[in-house]
């Protein structure tokens, strides 16, 4: 298949990801569409990757992985430590940083 | 047949994304988002990418949708209450999404790189294998390297700071309700404890009682 075609599945994936973000009030679904725009991101990568020739764009993608295992470490943490506190899991109302 | 292979695969991975945002229960979006992570696996695949694929099955659909399905179980996955978004942007959002696929789509197709309508340049014998992405982790990219290694042990250590039990914050909001007793001492597990503040790790032990139901 032509690399084009993987670019356009990964820009698909992207913008669902995107609208998940936009849309969704649960945090743990907005975490997920995070990862649903890193492994959009990861696919280009690789497509990229396939299309020189050459694996540095493969070696990039394992670097987001690790950086999209780290975030949701980080993000399920503190969704955990929401819950305890019996604060309202929902990204609306947790807006007490916001100034 | 690769043709075959990645129409298949690419509709499983954008169906798996789409029930990931459309179904109403997190659990069955973590596992529409596992399916996902297996149909791009086998993109990867198709593009010689055996390690990262490899990877992508056990890390990411593996240990990180394990690591969802705990965290989604254990908060409680009803999303009855919790609907989508409200106002304004409940209806620009798609928009923008659209937006931004129509400029992604310009993007690629207009861009002019001959490249892009190819099946890509030609690859060696090595491509994609383990050997060569270590030799370009040691080589070429160290310093990522060493900064990704970095970065786990920050996540692993941030994490465990803010999920663990807190003396101050948990405790004082709210008392143990009369008959429900901890089901074993208080800061068990905590760093008080493992620093050996016996104060800290004796005091509160006259409340240990195992009642029925006394799970906390």
């Amino acid at each position: 298949m032509d690399i084009g075609w993987y670019l356009v599945v990964s820009a698909i994936i992207f913008a669902i990801g995107v609208t998940g973000v936009l849309t969704k009030r649960n945090p743990l679904v907005v975490l997920l569409c995070l990862e649903l725009m890193l492994n959009a991101g990861n696919l280009a990568l690789i497509a990229f990757s396939r299309m020189w020739g050459n694996g540095d764009g493969q070696v990039f993608a394992i670097v987001v992985m690790v950086v999209a295992a780290a975030e949701v470490t980080v993000g399920l943490g503190l969704i955990v430590a929401i819950f305890r506190r019996r604060l309202p899991i929902d990204v609306d109302e947790l807006r007490e940083l916001q100034g | 047949m690769s043709a075959v292979i990645f129409f298949v695969a690419a509709i499983a991975a954008i169906a798996g994304a789409v029930g990931v945002i459309t179904l109403k229960n997190p659990f069955y979006s973590v596992l529409a988002l596992v399916c996902h992570l297996l149909a791009l696996a086998t993109l990867f695949l198709l593009l010689y990418a055996q390690f990262v694929a490899a990877a992508q099955v056990i890390i990411y659909a593996g240990a990180v949708m394990v690591l969802y399905v705990f965290v989604v179980a254990y908060v409680g996955g009803d999303d009855t209450s919790l609907r989508e978004t409200t106002g304004a942007l409940r209806v620009l959002a798609p928009i923008f999404a659209g937006v931004l696929l129509v400029e992604l789509a310009l993007a690629v197709l207009g861009s002019g790189l001959s490249a892009v309508d190819s099946h890509g340049a030609r690859i060696g014998a090595g491509f994609g294998t383990p050997g060569q992405i270590g030799q370009l982790f040691l080589t070429t990219f160290l310093l990522p390297f060493e900064l990704a290694s970095i970065l786990l042990l920050v996540a692993a250590i941030g994490a465990v700071a803010l999920a663990r039990r807190r003396r101050g914050i948990d405790l004082a909001d709210e008392p143990v309700p009369p008959g429900l007793h901890a089901p074993r001492p208080a800061y068990t597990g905590t760093m008080a404890e493992g620093v050996g503040d016996r104060h800290a790790a004796v005091e509160p032990t006259e409340r240990v009682g195992i009642a029925p139901g006394g799970e906390r």
